[in-house]
């Protein structure tokens, strides 16, 4: 048996009959890690006493002869972003290099409570502001596929390390693409869920009216089976939303004949590169071959989905990057002589350069004389955006769409030009805006051999549909 | 050009950044060729559209109540330490990077 190619189910029953034990679930994975992450660069700290201690009690349940939690021995990675205990969290940040959580993210608390086995935490764009994860303060992490190329950000460690069997399965952070973008650019499955469907509570905020923590997995049921686990109101977070949790992967088997998907003219034109263009088509047509009535929709405010995202994420980061002051937690700049001169200093050092435009850019956007103009206008257009959706969602049970314009490009190529590097998340930008559920799933490569993703959109809190036609697609 | 050099300097200080001479060209560079994509806004007429903070505006809010009863959803007993324990001291105090066995240590705030 390969122990590192598992999905969840096999895992867990792997260690449930005792064909192996968690311990050597885990073992096997940092063998991997060892072997592979020199030149991927997909993990920033391993947790291993943390992850054998788990294991083993893990093990001890399965020689009693009980009957294991949901993820039980299931290895993951969890993106540096999100707090654990007594584990360091960086947040791709100098700034929070040395810092060391009090308490866990509710997602992270959730996994180890379903028996999941934290081997450590993902690198990615520092404060999860990339589509590269070229902005890690650390290093950048490079596609398992092709070694010259980026895995797409920001959750770029939790793509590549699932797409180079290194973990199966991990968490990511989607904020305008960042769990979907990279799985695209990986070959492998990245969800969006609603907004509110997940708590963020220990996650490190970047913009918090788009901000989502959803699963990278292998396979789409894997995908169900972690959502379902991670998901439900939460106290501890505000805005987490008390809606009853289906049984996702019980979903997952229901027939998808009959179902109306939409496709949205808006996604196909003027920059689609022509081999991402059909491979995306090859799979509306086998969609359709499955039975589902493909229906052209319009989604006519697209265009400004880009501008309107980048005022609204960056006026958020302003206002919560600005926590890092270098009093309480974060990196304190040496010899300096009045209050305000460390902060300035410490923020000057901590920070990396997307990081201090985002909040340069949010920073001008909210200031006086500005904010109706910029921050305001932006509130509306996403009202627009949002009713794009739906108007479109009154015809159609789901959409189906490109998760990227390109297939993984090469490190250095964008670094340059910030704007285009933004326009890398012009079909992912939208979900988060209108807070609707989005999953990438692979769907063939380019002749290059490079992965390209199939995006399909939902209803809010109808995650059950887009796992369902996803999971159809990826068994045809 | 929208933004200046002043402009920068403005909203450096507004951030609390200090930035370099170098990383205030390059900024002025990318801010105003930002600014200049995000003025496609403009071709919009939102004069009567509302603005939108939160998509659980959407969802949760009981449109037919007043003020905060419509946000109900979001609301939970006040209760001291109801969710969670506040952090001991020491916990509170460990990620610092200066203190006491009290209190975050930080420069002299007044002169006198």
């Amino acid at each position: 048996m390969n122990l590192t190619s598992l999905t969840i189910d096999g895992a867990r029953s792997a260690v449930q009959e005792r064909k192996t034990t968690a311990l050597a679930l885990a073992e096997a994975h940092y063998a991997r890690i060892k072997q592979e992450d020199g030149q991927i660069g997909a993990f920033l700290t391993l947790s291993k006493e943390r992850a054998l201690e788990q294991a083993d009690r893990i093990d001890r349940m399965a020689v009693e002869g009980k009957s294991l939690p949901p993820l039980g021995g299931v290895p993951v990675g969890i993106k540096d972003v999100m707090s654990t205990r007594g584990l360091r969290t960086t947040a791709g940040s100098k700034i929070l290099e040395h810092y060391i959580p009090p308490y866990d993210c509710t997602a992270v608390a959730r996994l180890e409570a379903a028996g999941a086995i934290v081997l450590g935490k993902m690198n990615c764009d520092e404060f999860a502001m990339g589509s590269s994860n070229e902005n890690s303060a650390y290093h950048p992490v490079r596609n398992p596929r092709d070694l010259s190329r980026v895995p797409g950000g920001s959750s770029g460690g939790s793509a590549a390390a699932v797409a180079a069997d290194m973990a199966v399965f991990t968490l990511g952070s989607d904020t305008g693409g960042s769990i979907r973008q990279p799985a695209s650019f990986c070959g492998v499955v990245g969800l969006m869920p609603t907004y509110g469907r997940v708590s963020r509570y220990g996650l490190i905020a970047f913009a918090s009216s788009l901000d989502h923590i959803g699963p990278l997995a292998k396979k789409v049921k894997d995908a169900a089976i972690v959502l379902r686990t991670i998901a439900g109101r939460d106290p501890m977070d505000a805005n987490s939303a008390n809606v009853p949790v289906p049984d996702y992967t019980a979903e997952l088997e229901k027939p998808v004949r009959g179902m109306k998907l939409g496709v949205p003219k808006e996604y196909f034109g003027d920059g689609l590169d022509d081999e991402v263009r059909h491979a995306v088509e090859s799979a509306i047509d086998k969609l359709q071959n499955l039975g589902c009535e493909i229906v052209p929709v319009s989604l006519p405010h697209t265009p400004y989905a880009i501008p309107t995202y980048y005022l609204i994420a960056t006026a958020e980061a302003s206002s919560n990057l600005a926590r890092y002051d270098g009093v309480r937690y974060s990196h304190r700049a040496r010899g300096v002589k009045t209050l305000s001169e460390m902060y300035r200093r410490s923020r000057d050092e901590g920070f990396g350069a997307e990081v201090k435009r985002r909040i340069m850019l949010g920073t001008y956007a909210l200031s006086a004389g500005y904010y109706d103009a910029y921050y305001l206008k932006a509130q509306k257009v996403r009202t627009l955006l949002t009713r794009d959706f739906d108007e479109a969602f009154r015809k159609v049970d789901a959409i189906v769409t490109p998760t990227s314009p390109t297939a993984a490009f090469r490190l250095g190529e964008k670094s340059n030009d910030p704007l285009a590097m933004y326009l890398a998340d012009i079909y992912t930008v939208t979900a988060d805006l209108a807070g609707i559920p989005g999953i990438s799933i692979p769907c063939g490569q380019t002749k290059e051999k490079l992965p390209v993703g199939l995006q399909i959109l939902g209803r809010h809190f109808d995650e059950s549909t887009i796992l369902r036609l996803a999971h159809a697609y990826e068994q045809a | 050009m929208k933004v200046t050099d002043k402009d920068v300097a403005y909203v450096a200080d507004l951030a609390n950044l200090e930035l370099s001479d170098q990383e205030r060209a390059g900024m002025l560079r990318d801010l105003n060729s930002i600014l200049e994509y995000i003025d496609r806004l403009n071709e919009l007429d939102t004069s009567r559209v509302p603005p939108m903070a939160q998509v659980s505006d959407r969802y949760g809010v009981d449109e037919s109540k007043q003020v905060s009863e419509r946000f109900a959803y979001a609301s939970r007993e006040d209760v001291v330490e109801g969710l969670r324990k506040s952090l001991p001291h020491e916990e509170a105090l460990a990620n610092a990077p200066d203190a006491d066995e009290q209190f975050f240590r930080v420069p002299k705030v007044i002169e006198r």
